[in-house]
């Protein structure tokens, strides 16, 4: 295995690299960009040979949990998601930094900015910083494979969660990445101190001031760390910072031969102080290039902000949102512009749409009949998922789309505002991510509400994962109390129209918590499905 | 050498089996690559980009530099367009010609192919008939990338290999056919 060269997408390329640095269990939620690292592992014959867990996790928090009580037992684990997870997974995270990992404990964050396919572009290193643990940014799919192994060694040695932090660039790009000798998994071993994990007061103010006494050690770490490099050059006019992949965009723009400035590469934080001091002194002016937000620039400038010349995001020498490209960077470096020629005012935006034949068409459908027609726009909250398409044409029929089970709860408070009627649109696995408990506050108040949940049976918007929800929808409805008959599913096709609007209207009347469960498998999975049995 | 090309499409089309065998014969004859897809919301009939790059050392970003590109390989007119900025000056705009009409406000066919006709260097083909032709009617993306390989400085047999890769599983038949829809985009290319 030692030297085999694979082409691997980053995700790809950190799920091998923590097969291979000794993993025994990964915990995920499926988010773009992070979904095929957890793939990987569920498809690779290693994986199943060792019998390494891979399970998907009902959501975010569960599977960092789930990945602490691994580290709990000594073994190495690994919990992924994209950046807007980590603020599900934010109480156990933030707080592993207080209990600190037994076994080695790897957190990886896929960030998306210019939101590919997300809500927001926030960036994870405020979350590494915030929790004051390590954080490794790779720039290749190579340094992602490498760092994982640096991660779980790091991990082990100070016993503290480390933060493997990536954008969707990195994570769907494909590259050649050299395996190395693999490592052996770790033994079940129960953490030395049996108090280390129980965070009550007098425990967690021990362990935070061990934490921050640590943080000296973590900056001599990234001090040495091959991750970050100094390369000098022989223009002092301007000196350059780049972290993770934004080293790529620049070198991009040298290929000819070496950059004439000096260069700091970050991979690894907290940012290494005496390096980046090094560069302040020697050079007039810093330009500071990362992914995401100015986050080594902000503090570089410091709230003065007088002093050290910084330029980047800050001060519009980089745009201050977005993703970076060769192009950005290059204009920024003072360089000309070139591009090729302009796109043809012809070219029409192609949005994403709901795929012919899927059953959220017939239920918008229903839902514009019996809802909008009768009371007009403004009453439905949605979610997270395929069907939050159904805001544009031609169904216009969600008014919001916030974080995973915000449905529900917007739906609850507006009812509580004097909403009438409130209706919820939730699909099944985001139901049981983040719905579950929201509708037990509804149903405890016995809000008046109507709550779809449309059963795809599967988590369609990553590309058909199996859901959590698949068989067990009605039963979690009457679990939470909501009155049986009051409980309906329903199959979402054109022939069911009258029956469904019919459903819905008697449900609005009904002063209380309803729900409508729509039912009939995503056409895409079904098609995959068909297929192969087809090839069978 | 480097080539640079830009993969565009509508999600669904399956522009990825195009970078697939195009890659599978770079990294073969002993090439570097890098390939950045688009994965999630866009894959739901929105527009789709990759970008392929091969090089015979190491290759620094995962996106092309604007104006770059050596070649835009486009399953579908109207989004070959969306890329221009990307094509470098004497870089190639392939294009299959039949468009995949999925919103409301799409230009007239005849405009999106006068733009196309403007670029110096352009191919526009039937692709979709050129696979029928040779009786593999969803053989399209391999008729694209046989057009492409008139272009790309790696051995043709590679190519054929790479299809034999990625259809391994699928039989002699599956697999015979595609090559059919390879030869036959690259004979237009010749050709035309």
């Amino acid at each position: 295995m030692r030297n085999q060269k694979l082409l691997l997408l980053g995700d790809e390329a950190i799920a091998q690299g923590a097969l291979d640095a000794g993993l025994s269990g990964i915990y995920a939620y499926p988010g773009t960009p992070s979904t095929e690292i957890t793939e990987y592992v569920q498809r690779s014959a290693e994986s199943a040979a060792r019998y390494i867990h891979c399970r998907w996790s009902a959501n975010e928090k569960t599977a960092v949990e789930a990945a602490l009580g691994m580290s709990y037992g000594g073994k190495r684990a690994m919990a992924c998601m994209k950046h807007v997870g980590l603020n599900v997974a934010a109480d156990p995270f933030i707080n592993s930094g207080i209990t600190g990992a037994n076994g080695g404990l790897l957190i990886t964050v896929a960030d998306d900015p210019s939101m590919h396919s997300s809500q927001d572009e926030q960036d994870s290193r405020f979350y590494g910083k915030f929790a004051l643990v390590p954080m490794l940014e790779p720039a290749n799919q190579q340094e992602a494979y490498d760092m994982c192994f640096r991660g779980f060694e790091l991990s082990e040695k100070y016993r503290l969660p480390v933060m493997l932090r990536i954008t969707t660039r990195l994570a769907h790009s494909r590259a050649g990445v050299v395996r190395r000798e693999p490592l052996p998994e770790n033994s079940l071993q129960l953490p030395q101190d049996m108090r280390q994990f129980v965070l009550l007061p007098a425990i967690s103010r021990r362990r935070y001031k061990k934490l921050l006494e640590t943080q000296h050690a973590l900056l001599a770490e990234s001090e040495n760390s091959l991750f970050n490099q100094y390369v000098d050059g022989p223009d002092k006019s301007r000196g350059l910072i780049v972290c993770g992949i934004a080293y790529n965009y620049l070198m991009e723009n040298f290929l000819d031969g070496p950059c004439p400035h000096p260069v700091l590469k970050i991979g690894q934080y907290p940012a290494p102080r005496s390096m980046v001091a090094r560069l302040v002194d020697e050079v007039a002016e810093v330009l500071v290039i990362e992914e995401g937000m100015p986050f080594v620039e902000e503090y570089l400038r410091g709230l003065l902000d007088r002093g050290i010349r910084v330029r980047g995001r800050m001060d519009g020498t980089l745009p201050r949102d977005g993703e970076l490209n060769p192009n950005l960077v290059r204009l920024a470096l003072g360089m000309n512009d070139e591009a090729g020629p302009a796109v043809p005012e012809i070219v029409a935006g192609r949005p994403p749409a709901l795929c012919q034949g899927c059953g959220h068409a017939d239920t918008y459908d229903a839902m514009n009949a019996a809802i909008k027609a009768v009371f007009g726009d403004g009453h439905v909250f949605s979610d997270i998922g395929c069907y939050t398409l159904g805001a544009l044409s031609p169904y216009q029929a969600i008014n919001s789309c916030v974080d995973m089970g915000a449905s529900i709860t917007m739906a609850k408070g507006a009812a509580d505002a004097g909403l009438f009627p409130a209706i919820a649109v939730i699909g099944d696995s985001t139901f049981t991510h983040s719905g579950m408990t929201g509708l037990l506050d509804a149903v405890v108040e016995n809000a008046n509400i109507v709550v779809f949940i449309l059963d795809n049976s599967t988590t369609a918007m990553t590309g058909g994962q199996k859901s959590h929800a698949e068989g067990r929808l009605a039963q979690i409805c009457r679990g939470l109390g909501v009155p049986e008959e009051h409980i309906h599913v329903i199959v979402p096709l054109r022939k069911n129209h009258e029956e469904f609007v019919r459903i819905i209207k008697q449900e609005i009347e009904y002063k209380g918590v309803s729900v409508i469960i729509p039912t009939r498998e995503c056409i895409q999975t079904f098609r995959k499905k068909a297929k192969a049995k087809k090839e069978q | 050498m480097k080539i640079d090309i830009i993969l565009a499409g509508v999600g669904g089309q399956g522009i990825l089996s195009i970078a697939t065998v195009i890659g599978y014969a770079a990294v073969e004859s002993g090439l570097f690559l890098k390939q950045a897809e688009v994965h999630g919301m866009s894959q739901r009939g929105g527009d789709v980009q990759s970008h392929l790059r091969i090089a015979d050392r190491d290759i620094y970003s995962d996106l092309i530099p604007a104006g770059n590109a050596d070649m835009i390989l486009s399953v579908e007119p109207m989004e070959s367009l969306r890329y221009l900025p990307y094509l470098a000056k004497n870089g190639w705009l392939i294009s299959n010609t039949t468009p995949f009409v999925n919103i409301p406000d799409y230009p007239p066919e005849e405009q999106v192919l006068a733009e196309i006709r403007k670029q110096t260097h352009h191919l526009l083909l039937p692709a979709d008939e050129i696979a029928r032709e040779v009786g593999n009617p969803r053989g399209m993306n391999m008729v694209m990338a046989g057009a492409a390989s008139r272009f790309i400085d790696i051995p043709f047999e590679k190519m054929e290999e790479g299809i034999r890769f990625i259809f391994r599983g699928k039989g002699e038949a599956i697999v015979a056919s595609n090559i059919a829809a390879l030869q036959a985009g690259r004979k237009y290319a010749i050709e035309n």
